[in-house]
């Protein structure tokens, strides 16, 4: 009877819950998925794998985002990446390229240079091979841009600067500043140019911009000292007292540290010194972050609801991670499958378990908790 | 709680002391409310308590400020925020997070406290504030009265013992406001916070104050005392108090409630007096058989004289016109009703035939939201029209559709018979101008002078003609000044005068008062009245009720993007608590609106026998 009920149960337990700040997947969770992503995409310049990632992280964008501003962020990216393919089409088109074809599609006028610009080509013979080469590198390019662009609009970027350590919290407030400060800015122009339209003069060209340019940056300044004096009352950066020793030895350690950090990479880069690089490098990274965790005593503050890493957000970082490591084991099993050829041109095939693979990121699209405001994906979301 | 020992402060390149001959001791649990006209040193006096004067502002600060016994001289603000919460005027360059729960945590998390406290009080201040179904939000997708809320939220969680708020309501509409003053009055009451705020909208906050800090005049010393006491030597009181000295009661009423108790007497002796009926001042205008009694069609129904005094004036009829549709003879007759409110703003001449500007079914859409639906609205030379609504009702979106900075999604906007989002910006200057809510964006040059000769040149206008408009609208305003070291009132004054230069007939202001004292503001409703008077339309989007009682013939509600409700003056908001003004609410049901009304009634009355 009890074991009955509890199987019928199961189904609904693993259901994604609605999210609330409880139960959110972190920042940190939904980063590593699109970084998974976009080494996926990094790996391949198949067509029909990187078209399945973007579909991936559509997908999963479009089920799980939130109503917030910063969400808002993921239309730009795919516009953006769109943007970055049609530049690379064009560069080749005009500047020719490296790769040799044979099917000419049409010659445009080659523009004559001199003997000192040699190598370099405008217009000239157009072939489809190298068109097809840099659609496939473009489209790969787009792919990254569009898995970073996910992971903006799934993961609030203030959180996600929440949890660095607290040493270096003064710096992660800063960053988010900015980032707040941005949108005020281009407010700001916004409502300056239509300012410009009340007294009659054009909002468009070089001298409007720089009329404009005066006030917003005076306003931009305003309000951050504004900001400063708010955060100062509200007690940004009081300190703590800590012993002369623990800040002679956070100093050293630190200092320590990134000496040590810039003389391992030198040892590593330079042909001689491979010996000594590597320790090098390891042990001034562990003295500066002990450096840092120690300098964190200083600051006297806590941390409200930090996010918490629970299964679901192991499995939105895993299905990532996974993502990732298949395509990166499929690279070296089968190159030719995840690198279609240019030439001679053949046509791209999708090679199955690779696909099958890139499938497993749409995971968080099941797992992670639903925003309420998001628009229902599955007609049976209804409670 | 607070100290004040002989504190006097100077800033560097100041000529006189910002403040003088400070001593005083604001006692615990009390709210204090600081008054004064603008310039005397407020928002110094408010600093000096967080420690930002003298350590954030610079200047020189001398003699001793004590907060629960911290001297602020030897304790940074940072050293003071578990003691003093401090709100600035504007809560948007308050906030350091983006959501709301973040930001009502923020100040714990500076100060260390620990994580099951932190959640303890974020869930207690969601519950106090009413902001727990936001808790969630972006901060920058709230209201203002929201943000305000939050703002005072998010100083509140540390437990300050002392709340300093400069101007909390100015920006928010009345019914936000009310939103604010509950909120404080519950800190005071049931958790003994000391409240120090500075506010220009006294006829909002006077009746909640414990005592008033009042700063008569630019370095004069400060008067601290029960509230009516200092209202009666005030410069600036709210309208209740302005009624109140006009009656001779005393003690001053500061309350709606005890001005009401006391007024019967006073409304005995005016109600046989010629009130301000909305139809007093409305006299035949062209194309109108003035005919008493005659009331044709709703819109006399609504002009339906319910008092005496009605009886004998003109009652004005539907204008029989054969050239305009009916829709638009409805809106002409019930523009006719709208005229002569006796000393205010029926003074002014007849609006003349004709419309400057007419909005007709206008729908717009930013985004998804549908800021303006089926507004239907004109506007007619010489009238002033008062839109009125809370915040985030439409009424900035319908004024930027009249200036062409919007195209309608569906209906259409004429101004001067011209689509304004398809004429281009140098022709709009001369039919329509708007001054915006921050007059500061109309301004680019570096001094007064320079500003007006652009915009003479910006409208084609002789020489010199802007800077005349401005000596005419504020004399004393310098040449040399940078526009940025201006009062408010003096950079209203700039902006419209700028705006006016190229003399357009529709003329548009935006939440004029934000941020101007009372002084400022009857100076304005004066400006107004002469520009109504000399056939300029005007339109005003405020929250002001004091205002449009003082200054619009007609006042147009807007919520959720739809007029709900357009009328006269008097008849629209006497009727309505959020939008009456405080002789309104006072004198009801007679309809009274402004003090100075009443007082030409009782100046002009014949002697009458003892009031009952």
């Amino acid at each position: 009877m009890n074991r009955s009920t509890g199987l019928a149960r199961l189904p609904h337990a693993l259901r994604a819950p609605a999210a609330s700040r409880s139960n959110a997947v972190p920042a940190g969770a939904w980063w590593l998925w699109a970084l998974g992503l976009a080494t996926a995409a990094s790996r391949t310049t198949n067509p029909l794998l990187l078209g399945l990632l973007v579909g991936v992280a559509g997908y999963v964008v479009a089920a799980r985002r939130t109503d917030a501003p910063w969400a808002r962020s993921y239309g730009a990216f795919v516009k953006l990446g769109l943007f970055v393919v049609g530049v690379r089409l064009v560069f080749s088109v005009l500047l020719g390229s490296s790769v040799p074809g044979t099917r000419l599609l049409f010659t445009l006028p080659e523009v004559p240079l001199p003997d000192w610009a040699q190598g370099v080509r405008v217009g000239g013979q157009v072939t489809a091979e190298q068109l097809v080469f840099a659609l496939y590198d473009g489209a790969k390019l787009a792919t990254l841009l569009i898995c970073v662009g996910a992971a903006n609009s799934l993961a609030n970027p203030a959180r996600l600067l929440k949890s660095l350590p607290g040493a270096l919290y003064e710096a992660g407030v800063a960053v988010v500043v900015a980032m707040t400060f941005a949108p005020n800015m281009v407010a700001d122009v916004l409502r300056l140019r239509t300012a410009r339209r009340l007294r009659g003069r054009p909002t468009g060209g070089v001298a409007a911009v720089l009329q404009i340019g005066l006030p917003v940056l005076e306003g931009a300044l305003e309000r951050s000292v504004a900001l400063a004096a708010s955060m100062d009352a509200r007690g940004y950066g009081r300190t703590a007292q800590v012993p002369p020793a623990v800040r002679h030895t956070t100093n050293a350690l630190t200092l320590g540290g990134l000496l040590g950090v810039c003389a391992g990479t030198y040892g590593l880069l330079a042909a001689q010194g491979a010996v000594y690089g590597l320790p090098l490098l390891g042990a001034g990274l562990v003295a500066a972050l002990a450096g840092l965790k120690l300098g964190g005593r200083r600051s006297v503050r806590t941390r409200y609801r930090p996010d918490r890493w629970g299964a679901r957000a192991w499995l939105v970082a895993g299905s990532g991670v996974l993502v990732a490591a298949a395509l990166i084991v499929a690279g070296s099993a089968d190159p030719e499958a995840l690198h279609p050829g240019v030439v001679p041109l053949s046509t791209p095939v999708l090679p199955l378990w690779p696909a099958a693979a890139v499938l497993a990121g749409l995971l968080p699209a099941a797992v992670a908790p639903v925003p309420p405001s998001a628009s229902p994906v599955d007609p049976e979301e209804q409670p | 709680m607070i100290r004040f020992e002989q504190v006097a402060v100077r800033y560097a390149d100041a000529d006189r002391p910002s403040l003088s001959g400070v001593d005083l001791t604001v006692p615990e649990g009390e709210l204090v409310l600081l008054v004064g006209p603008s310039g005397v040193g407020k928002s110094t006096l408010l600093g000096a308590v967080s420690g930002l004067v003298p350590h954030f502002t610079g200047g020189v600060l001398t003699g001793r400020v004590t907060v629960d016994g911290r001297d602020t001289r030897t304790h940074k603000p940072r050293e003071l925020a578990d003691l003093v919460g401090t709100v600035g005027q504007d809560p948007l360059a308050h906030f350091v997070t983006d959501t709301v729960e973040d930001e009502l945590a923020y100040g714990m998390e500076s100060l260390g406290l620990a994580p099951d406290v932190m959640r303890r009080r974020v869930e207690e201040t969601l519950d106090l504030l009413g902001l727990a179904e936001l808790r969630d939000r972006p901060i920058a997708t709230l209201s203002g009265g929201q943000q305000q809320r939050v703002a005072i939220g998010s100083v509140l969680t540390p437990h300050p013992k002392v709340l300093v708020l400069d101007e909390p309501t100015s920006a928010l509409d009345p019914a936000a406001a009310e939103e604010v003053l509950a909120v404080l009055q519950r800190l005071v009451h049931d958790l003994g916070t000391t409240v120090l705020m500075a506010e220009h909208r006294l006829e909002r906050v006077v009746q909640y104050a414990d005592q008033v800090l009042l700063l008569p005049s630019p370095g004069a010393a400060p008067v601290l005392g029960p509230p009516a006491d200092v209202m009666a030597l005030s410069p600036v009181r709210p309208p209740v108090v302005d009624l109140g000295r006009l009656a001779g009661w005393d003690p001053l009423p500061l309350s709606i409630r005890d001005a009401r108790r006391r007024a019967a007497p006073l409304r005995a002796r005016l109600a046989p007096l010629t009130g301000p009926d909305p139809d007093a001042g409305a006299g035949p205008g062209p194309g109108q058989s003035p005919g008493p009694g005659q009331s044709p069609g709703p819109v006399d129904g609504l002009a339906a004289p319910d008092h005496p005094s009605a009886s004998g004036t003109p009652v004005p009829v539907e204008p029989v016109t054969a050239s305009r549709g009916g829709f638009l003879t409805r809106l002409r007759g019930r523009r006719r009703t709208t005229t002569g409110v006796p000393g205010a703003p029926g003074d002014a001449p007849l609006p003349q035939d004709g419309v400057v500007a007419r909005a007709d079914g206008l729908g717009l859409r930013r985004g998804r939201v549908e800021a303006l639906r089926r507004v239907t609205l004109s506007v007619a030379p010489g009238e002033t029209v008062a839109l009125m609504g809370r915040n985030g009702a439409g009424k900035s979106t319908l004024l930027s559709a009249f200036v062409g900075m919007l195209e309608p999604t569906s209906g259409s906007v004429l101004v001067g018979g011209l689509r304004p989002s398809r004429t281009a910006p140098r022709e709009m200057v001369r039919l329509v101008g708007l001054v915006p809510q921050e007059p500061r964006d109309l301004l680019y040059a570096d001094t007064v002078a320079a500003e007006c000769a652009a915009a003479d040149s910006d409208a084609g206008a002789p020489p010199g003609s802007c800077r005349a408009l401005v000596s005419e609208l504020l004399p004393g305003v310098p040449d040399a000044t940078h526009p940025r070291d201006l009062s408010e009132g003096q950079r209203l004054a700039l902006a419209l005068a700028l705006v006016l230069t190229a003399r357009p007939p529709l003329l548009l202001l935006d939440e004029p008062t934000r941020g101007l004292d009372y002084a400022a503001k009857a100076r304005l409703v004066g400006v107004l009245r002469r520009l109504a008077g000399e056939g300029h339309a005007i339109v005003l989007a405020t929250h002001d009720v004091e205002l449009a009682a003082e200054s619009a013939h007609r006042v147009v509600i807007l919520a959720d993007g739809e007029v709900v409700a357009d009328g006269p003056t008097a008849r629209v908001v006497v009727s309505s608590p959020a939008f009456a003004p405080q002789t309104a609410k006072i004198l009801a049901p007679q309809e009274w609106l402004t003090v100075t009304q009443v007082r030409t009634a009782l100046e002009t009355a014949p002697p009458m026998e003892p009031p009952a």
